[in-house]
């Protein structure tokens, strides 16, 4: 399933609206979604050039042997850190992480990198999160996620001192 | 909100061009060109899905969502997100179409962050094509077993936070 899916589901959706509804309504949602999307496209360009220099400027190795150095809460809050930092999808991050793990990181580390990448991370928040949902809805989950990461950490810590599994 | 995230935005871009431009002129001009290349690249994606999204949530039956996912399903309806989350296969523009479209046809706010937090973390799809293959797979087990519980939580903190 991809963009290509979603098209044709789209399309399909927006024909039987019009069938439905009539071509006023259709006009009316048309409308509201272009300008939600206009809205969005300064932040959507503003995240692409961040994600762009971030690429760029970072010193990716300098900061995967300064989380590997860390441990106790200092190493999750800096690996946390990272992963709202660092730009890009899956092809970039997994790298990252297991780049983290070479130089000595702890699991829990590795976890509350990737967790924050995923839930805060700004790119995926910026370019995708921001012109589905709208600011209000993406803040309040923000905010909501903004613990997850340290704690998940913190559960990967304790799963492997309680020895329910063992460590990569 | 929208104005302030703008311009929050915008300084950062600033100060980051900046530092670009006192490295070299090259970083500068390379930095803009795969920012700038980036968004035409991604931009007909997002507004597909973002269009999209508006069509099938205002098609979609209204009765039929409230009951599974509405905000007052509660509990239920949050273990409903999760499990949908996690089934999710596709990229961005799919979990993202979804979760817009749910919203609009009055799935619960809390709901979706449910559904889309369980989606980020371990959309199973995403488990196999994208984290298998790049990570030691004692670490995949070990940060999806301990995410099992994120969502729960997420839409809790959410609850609690009040409505967006």
């Amino acid at each position: 399933m991809s963009t290509a899916t979603i098209a044709v589901v789209a399309f399909s959706a927006a024909a039987y609206v019009y069938a439905r509804d009539g071509w006023d309504h259709f006009r009316t949602i048309l409308i509201s979604d272009a300008v939600m999307l206009l809205d969005m496209l300064p932040k959507v360009l503003g995240g692409c050039l961040i994600g762009a220099f971030v690429t760029l400027l970072l010193p990716r190795e300098k900061v995967a042997r300064w989380v590997g150095h860390e441990s106790g809460m200092s190493g999750l809050m800096i690996a946390t850190a990272f992963g709202f930092v660092l730009p890009g999808g899956p092809v970039t991050a997994f790298p990252v992480a297991g780049a983290f793990l070479l130089v000595g990181a702890d699991a829990g580390a590795v976890v509350a990198f990737i967790t924050s990448w995923t839930l805060i991370g700004h790119a995926r928040t910026l370019i995708w999160e921001l012109p589905f949902m709208g600011p209000d809805f993406v803040m309040w989950r923000l905010l909501a996620a903004l613990p997850l990461p340290i704690l998940a950490g913190l559960l990967a810590r304790a799963v492997l001192r309680a020895g329910l599994a063992r460590a990569p | 909100m929208s104005m302030a995230i703008n311009l929050l935005l915008w300084i950062v871009v600033g100060i980051l061009m900046l530092i670009a431009a006192m490295r070299s002129r090259v970083v500068l001009s390379e930095g803009l060109r795969n920012g700038g290349g980036e968004v035409l690249r991604l931009l007909p994606r997002i507004a597909i899905g973002v269009v999209g999204a508006g069509f099938i949530a205002e098609a979609l039956p209204k009765a039929l969502i409230a009951p599974w996912i509405g905000p007052e399903s509660g509990l239920s309806g949050v273990a409903v997100s999760i499990v949908a989350g996690a089934l999710t296969p596709g990229g961005p523009v799919v979990g993202f179409a979804i979760a817009a479209a749910a919203l609009k046809s009055g799935a619960g706010a809390p709901q979706v962050v449910a559904y889309s937090t369980a989606w980020a973390l371990y959309a199973i799809h995403r488990l196999v094509l994208w984290e298998m293959p790049m990570m030691p797979a004692r670490l995949v087990w070990l940060r999806a077993s301990v995410s099992l519980p994120l969502p729960f939580i997420a839409a809790g903190l959410a609850m609690a936070l009040g409505k967006p």
